[in-house]
């Protein structure tokens, strides 16, 4: 999710090479935050030559991670960055989360923050460098105590050792004497051909701790006194408390309060279960305010309306009108896509611990930087006396790196008429409902086709909400009227079209949204591609060969392509009633295309029998966790493709818990193949890429089967009715 | 007061008979492998055993459960052991990770009544369980994986 996408304007792969001389900067690690210093097992004796790891006597590495763990696998592959260079025994390494502190903010956007694909990328040179100023000192440790040059140690496994004199020395044993020495100014890095970690399948850190109950998930948490509680929350965005009757609550046994806060009705109490009694039976009268009359039928015939004119200019290329008025053949369409709940597992909670002077809070965050700002300002204190302790996160997709740290802010509140450490639990239901959600959009395309049936204009108006607009990023996202984030992988389209025009509108509603696994690549991956593909049909091309042909001049997207649909047997038979369907899609530095087998029963009912993915991110940090984001990837987009949305009736969302907000299921789950590119590129994105090629895959094939177009998501089973029997 | 057997030993609680099974376990007992993520029986994070059949404890009274055996993740082995935890370790199964403890304990119960079963099979009982990271490739080869290596266990 989130923020690599304001990289749209500032050129982010230009951005993202330069950042690799910028980033590190000894100066700054080698300064380290008292919080990461101290640790039970150091007890002062460790060695913490900058901020993002320790050695403790008993040879334990700890290494601190400033990127959250929302299954993503940062706490793998960050280690995996910091023991290439330290070359530490792996089995002694542990991960800890990073405080907050502007040692871990990150190299590009310079805020603590995880996101936008960019966790290893962002660390590829910093934390390599890191480990390298380890080992450097430890050998230098060893040397001195041996008399010996340096450079005539080497290290292995945890040991520095010097074949001649017949020395070794484990790591652990070196710590005090390491700690005395002055970190060096500049450490040399390997040669990759050298590399013995990265680019290996190497187990995840955290697995054992989530196969036995024993992984801390914020609502894990528990403090000594700690109350819990739930809040009622208006159910119109927007609306607020006109009065409450809370008698009925207050009989609760285990009810301590309920207490009014700027965000709906907390109800605190000493458990969650008498918590969530306690608000059911609470008497709310609300005054809705103005977005009670929002509905979403009215809302896509606005969006239709106004994508019938262009919007703000977000590219245009060559002379778009010209070209469709001297096209042999044109064609149009509208797409339309819904707002989406993020739907973590784990529903949102937040523990904090309020004191006259200090403020701790442990939640799963993604946005440590913007939340401990936030949360600082309603408890009344300084940035640098609020902690957060970020925990392990069940599922972020984005909706944990909230704007306005709604979920912190909120805690604090509660907190504070508390008057004991609180946490405060979302259910499912306030989940769902509680907006912040992936805009809906709709998309108006147009494309000229010359006598050949080859594309020669493509005009695409886009109408949705901003999500950067109103928060502190617009400076740098929203540029003469156009939010990048919003027409990324539409106007960055990478097929050689030569007339072409994207735009946009932006209408401003009442709804919260926020960026959501892939962000705009969510939405404009499904519509290009589809268009695409009726590009490619109404020229009589085949739609492989015809990605192919225009995406000449893109060696990478093409090598990914032609193995995506090698691996798929593009163009051989497949059984009976069952199509294939082909996308592209590039974001967040990384190439991704994917070929989908599916069929329709003749209820409408889709089957999706198998997804192959091709996907090229650069040098594979991790592959196995590359290939475990691109599955989970496909099956995210699945969901969305196939099951989800959330709609408003007279201003109220209509979806209450997975019921009617449906996930995809071990059942509906198809084969999937994962091809990944070998690349000696430096690394880009892996945990979103994987999303937004699917859902178009999956509407092309079902033309393939079917001959119906699907145009808006999710699939409907009575736009479908007939089944692939109905082809003609 | 009510009494029942918790991952092999006696317990006994005051809460209210009428709390959810999930929340004693979490709160009262301070259990929190076991997780929540609808209340409804709609996802499974909260999947425990209950005489050795899987139920969804969101939705189980604790009046339920009083003398009965109770398991929950923390109880499938203590020494990460069980053919499950091997099998998902050595797939890497987990993502977040948060509904983990309910499908390897949906699992669990998959295995004892069918030891060897097909991918349909697995389909079938598993479909109750959600996992938004989309594991479900994974768990399907993890629980094969898990049936080879307690079939290797029975036949040395």
């Amino acid at each position: 999710m989130s923020r690599a996408n304001e990289m749209t304007f500032v050129g982010r792969r230009d951005f993202l090479k330069t950042s690799a001389t910028l980033s590190a900067g000894l100066c700054i690690a080698a300064y380290v935050p008292e919080l990461a210093a101290a640790s039970p097992e150091s007890s002062g004796k460790g060695f913490a030559p900058n901020a993002f790891l320790r050695i403790a006597p008993d040879d334990t590495v700890t290494v601190i991670a400033n990127h959250s763990e929302m299954g993503q696998g940062p706490y793998t592959s960050l280690p995996m960055l910091v023991n290439e260079e330290l070359e530490a025994d792996w089995s002694k390494i542990k991960v800890e989360s990073a405080p907050v502190d502007a040692a871990y903010n990150h190299t590009v956007f310079n805020m603590q923050m995880t996101g936008g694909s960019t966790s290893t990328p962002s660390e590829w040179e910093r934390l390599r460098r890191m480990g390298a100023m380890a080992r450097v000192m430890l050998v230098q440790a060893a040397a001195q105590q041996w008399n010996v040059d340096p450079a005539t140690c080497h290290v292995k496994k945890g040991m520095v050792i010097h074949n001649v004199a017949g020395k070794r020395a484990s790591y652990g044993s070196l710590v005090e004497a390491a700690s005395k020495l002055t970190p060096p100014q500049s450490v040399p890095l390997k040669d990759p051909k050298d590399f013995t970690l990265i680019g290996k399948p190497v187990h995840r850190l955290d697995t054992p701790s989530k196969v036995d109950g024993t992984a801390q998930f914020g609502l894990d948490v528990r403090v000594p006194g700690m109350l819990f509680a739930l809040v009622a929350r208006p159910p119109v965005f927007g609306g607020k408390v006109a009065s409450v009757d809370s008698a009925e609550t207050l009989k609760i046994p285990g009810v301590r309060f309920v207490e009014q806060i700027p965000s709906g009705v907390a109800v605190i109490a000493e458990r969650y279960w008498a918590a969530k009694q306690g608000r059911d039976k609470l008497k709310i009268s609300w005054d809705e305010g103005e977005n009670a009359q929002l509905s979403t039928e009215k809302m896509i015939e606005e969006f239709s309306r106004l994508s019938a004119s262009p919007g703000n200019v977000a590219k245009k290329t060559g002379d778009p009108v010209a070209a469709l008025a001297g096209a042999a053949k044109t064609i149009t369409a509208e797409y339309d896509v819904p707002y989406l709940a993020h739907a973590m597992m784990e529903p949102l909670n937040c523990v904090v611990d309020l004191r006259a002077d200090n403020c701790e809070i442990w939640t799963g965050t993604q946005f440590q930087t913007v939340d401990r700002l936030n949360a600082a300002k309603v408890a009344g204190l300084p940035p640098e006396k609020v902690q957060i302790h970020t925990t392990l996160l069940g599922g972020g997709f984005g909706r944990r790196a909230n704007p306005v740290s709604d979920f912190v802010v909120e805690a604090v509140h509660v907190a504070k008429v508390a008057k004991a450490p609180v946490k405060v639990v979302w259910t499912r239901e306030d989940d769902l409902a509680g907006g912040w959600y992936r805009p809906m959009w709709h998309d108006r395309f147009t494309a000229g086709l010359d006598a050949h049936g080859n594309p020669i204009a493509w005009t695409h108006t886009i109408v949705g909400q901003s999500i950067m607009q109103g928060t502190l990023f617009e400076g740098f996202t929203v540029k003469d009227g156009v939010d990048g984030t919003s027409v990324e992988g539409a106007a960055d389209l990478l097929y050689g079209i030569p007339n072409l025009q994207v735009d946009l509108h932006s209408p401003k509603i009442g709804v919260p949204v926020q960026w959501w696994r892939s962000v705009g690549h969510s939405h404009n991956g499904f519509s290009v591609e589809g268009f695409f593909d009726e590009v490619a049909h109404a020229g009589g091309k085949d739609p492989y060969e015809l990605r192919l042909k225009l995406l000449a001049d893109q060696p990478r997207m093409s090598a990914v392509l032609r193995l995506a649909a090698e691996k798929a047997g593009w163009g051989k038979p497949l059984p009976a009633g069952q199509g294939r369907g082909i996308a592209t899609h590039f974001s967040f530095d990384s190439y991704v295309a994917q070929v989908v087998e599916a069929s329709v029963e003749k209820s409408g009912n889709v089957r999706v029998h198998r997804v192959v993915c091709a996907v090229d991110c650069g040098r594979a940090i991790n592959p196995d966790t590359v290939e475990a984001q691109m599955e989970g990837g496909v099956i995210f987009g699945l969901t969305a493709a196939l099951k989800t949305e959330i709609t408003l009736g007279r201003g109220r969302v209509q979806q209450k818990n997975f019921h009617d907000y449906q996930m995809l299921r071990m059942f509906e789950s198809p084969a999937i193949e994962v091809y990944i590119m070998p690349s000696e590129e430096n690394p880009t994105g892996v945990g979103e890429p994987g999303v937004p090629p699917v859902a178009p895959a999956l509407t092309n094939a079902i033309f393939a089967a079917t001959g119906k177009r699907v145009r808006r998501l999710p699939i409907r089973a009575s736009d479908l009715a007939g089944g692939s029997e109905g082809k003609s | 007061m009510t009494s029942f057997v918790l991952n092999g030993k006696a317990v006994t609680v005051d809460d209210d008979p009428a709390t959810p099974l999930l929340w004693v376990l979490r709160d009262s007992l301070g259990l929190t492998g076991t997780k929540f993520g609808c209340g409804m029986a709609l996802c499974g994070a909260c999947t425990v055993h209950l005489d050795g059949q899987a139920i969804r404890s969101c939705v189980a009274p604790l009046s339920r459960v009083e003398g009965k055996r109770v398991t929950t993740i923390e109880g499938l082995s203590n020494n990460l052991s069980h053919p499950l935890q091997r099998a998902w370790m050595e797939v890497d199964v987990p993502q977040c990770g948060y509904c983990q403890s309910g499908q390897i304990m949906s699992a669990a119960v998959l295995l004892r009544e069918n030891p060897k079963p097909t991918d349909k099979a697995i389909d079938e009982a598993m479909s109750g369980n959600i996992c938004r990271c989309g594991t479900y490739p994974r768990i399907r080869r993890a629980i094969q994986r898990a049936a080879q290596m307690a079939a290797e266990k029975r036949t040395p």
